[in-house]
């Protein structure tokens, strides 16, 4: 088989790893907008936030230590002990849960009602607060996170493409891992969104705010549940991307990725982001693969936003979004 | 008009019972503008009281401090014996006030059993982590919850779109899933905000059909509010009557029928 052929095979199959990821951040995004009509630019420090938090935790570092010695002039950093990752993971939930309920009780409470665009604005603000708070509470400095997902070239993979074509592909055991934890991560999703009370009122409450108060409908329980399972998809997504490139503040950044997803998938549709993500995944890559070179490489900065604006000139709603039909 | 408390028998055999709720020197206001002045009334329990008016007279004001939408700057609400401090629309709900909306306020994405199921919502027990992972009770409830959503379904003969999305329904038929829904809660009071707006005449006929069997078959109090006069007169035990903001009538239909105040504003007399 042609050499050039499967060697853009392997980098599609890179390409739908690296989308699950975007397809991850992506999620966030659509959960918070379909039940509260939020656009949610934190999404992506929230994942950073998670991520820090979850290493900070493993690793038994005091919270605040710069400030605390800056005061105290103690010279404290570390606990002396180290918390195993699961249990981590459960902690780092525990702090997301209350970072939902606190960024409704304090901020989006008192913006009922309001204006999309002050909405949005509210979570810029929350976005560059919670990446300083982080920053305060974790340190700067740019960290490993292990919580003991395999990593490195899957053999197995490997081995079996090398006797089939004379070309063995390099898989990385990682992505598979994130590849299979998103899938999961979204059955669960459809399950309870379809087959619990507390899915049937999130539905009720994306649907219609008012029809969903006059079933006895708590709006701030579902926002704070709503806002915690995206800090719950934040750290799923913080810990496969940390595990890949280290927890670092440009983790932020990939909230800015997971928007030209969601102009593809539409905002409102989680197989959508699912999608979006896996086609801006391989479209990026392949793009760069063969026509890369042509430009001189770095296509993958742009290539994303590019299709999202001919999308956007073509079907706004994106590829699942609910059609815009304005009677007149 | 009865004015004592002690429960009677209506001409058709139905028994109405002491005081459900009251209502008692309700002023709402709206910046400058008085919506609702200095309104008193009762709400019995098993009767069918119609809010009448011609627009703009405040009767979907009425219905939304009622149902805590909106809360009134004067006044007391009473229900079922006790006054009723400040409370947020859902928890009103959850004390077993259900309502519809004049402009219909349907899940238009969720299906017609998924809607009517949503009414459910106050009486399901089980809690997150149980509903989550569908541990313990959570499965045998929700049969438990389908089984009286598709009793409420029959009783409203709408079986044949149970599986349809909302959005995808006429008018009239959304009407009826929103009433379903209200049912689906078993609620001590039943607002109807506009039950026969938009609607034309079999429809009307159809839904007060409807809403004269859910009281019959159920019990339930119904309190609804019409600008149709013809309508509310055959359907109602008592009637009120706003204009303005203030209440012009209260009575037996035939008793407003022959009030003064109430046929000037029908009838468009200038107010001076």
């Amino acid at each position: 088989m042609n050499e050039q052929f499967l060697f853009a095979m392997e980098v599609t199959l890179n390409g739908l790893m690296a989308g699950v990821l975007y397809a991850l951040v992506a999620l966030g995004f659509v959960l918070i907008y379909k039940a509260s009509g939020i656009f949610n630019y934190a999404q992506g420090v929230m994942a950073l936030f998670a991520a820090l938090t979850l290493v900070g935790m493993m690793e038994g570092q005091v919270p605040f230590a710069h400030l605390i010695n800056a005061m105290f002039g103690t010279d404290i950093h570390h606990f002396g002990w180290t918390v195993p990752a699961l249990a981590a993971i459960v902690l780092t939930m525990g702090v997301m849960i209350f970072l939902a309920w606190a960024v409704n009780h304090f901020i989006f409470r008192h913006l009922v009602n309001q204006e999309p665009i002050i909405l949005f604005m509210a979570t810029i603000g929350l976005a560059y607060f919670l990446e300083g708070f982080g920053d305060l509470m974790w340190g700067a400095d740019i960290r490993k996170l292990d919580v003991g997902l395999p990593q490195g070239i899957n053999l197995w993979i490997d081995e079996i493409t090398f006797n089939a074509f004379g070309y063995g592909f390099f898989i990385d055991n990682l992505d598979i891992v994130a590849t299979v934890v998103a899938a999961l991560l979204v059955v669960g999703l459809v399950v309870f969104s379809q087959y619990t009370k507390q899915g049937r009122a999130l539905r009720a409450v994306a649907d219609d705010h008012q029809a969903a108060l006059s079933v006895g409908i708590s709006l701030n329980f579902i926002w704070v549940l709503v806002w915690s399972i995206a800090g719950f998809v934040a750290l799923v997504a913080g810990i496969m991307w940390g595990a890949k490139s280290g927890v670092q503040f440009s983790l932020s950044l990939i909230a800015l990725k997971a928007l030209p997803v969601l102009m593809l998938g539409g905002f409102t549709s989680i197989p959508g982001a699912i999608v979006g993500g896996l086609i801006i995944g391989v479209g990026e890559k392949l793009f760069e693969f063969l026509v890369g070179p042509l430009v001189g490489g770095a296509t993958e900065n742009w290539f994303a936003y590019v299709l999202a604006l001919l999308f956007l000139v073509f079907r706004p709603q994106g590829l699942f979004g609910e059609r815009i039909i304005e009677r007149v | 008009m009865k004015d004592t408390v002690e429960n009677y028998t209506t001409p058709d055999g139905r028994t109405i019972g002491g005081v459900l709720m009251e209502m008692r020197n309700i002023t709402l206001r709206f910046g400058g503008v008085v919506a609702i002045k200095d309104i008193s009334f009762d709400i019995r329990e098993g009767e069918i009281r119609a809010i009448i008016g011609p627009n703009g007279a405040g009767k979907s004001s009425m219905l939304n401090v009622i149902s805590g939408f909106y809360k009134p700057q004067e006044g007391e609400v009473w229900f079922r014996g006790a006054k009723r401090g400040p409370m947020k629309p859902y928890e009103v709900a959850r004390q077993g006030i259900a309502r519809t909306f004049q402009n219909i306020a349907l899940f238009e994405g969720m299906t017609v059993l998924d809607n009517v199921m949503t009414g459910r919502i106050t009486h399901m027990s089980t809690g997150l982590w149980s509903q989550a992972v569908w541990w313990g009770r959570a499965e045998a409830e929700e049969v438990e919850h389908r089984a009286q959503v598709e009793r409420i379904i029959d009783f409203l003969e709408i079986q044949a779109i149970r599986k349809t999305p909302v959005g995808r329904l006429p008018y009239g038929l959304k009407k009826r899933v929103e009433l379903a829904r209200a049912l689906a809660a078993e609620p001590k009071l039943l607002l109807l905000d506009e039950p026969m707006a938009g609607m034309n005449v079999e429809e009307k006929e159809d839904m007060s059909r409807f809403i004269l069997d859910v009281n019959d078959e159920f019990g339930t109090t119904i309190a609804l509010i019409e600008h149709d006069m013809g309508v509310v007169m055959d359907l109602s035990d008592r009637v009120v009557v706003m204009d303005y903001g203030k209440k012009i009538g209260d009575g037996t239909p035939d008793e407003v029928r022959a009030n003064q105040d109430v046929i000037d504003a029908y009838l468009g007399v200038a107010h001076d």
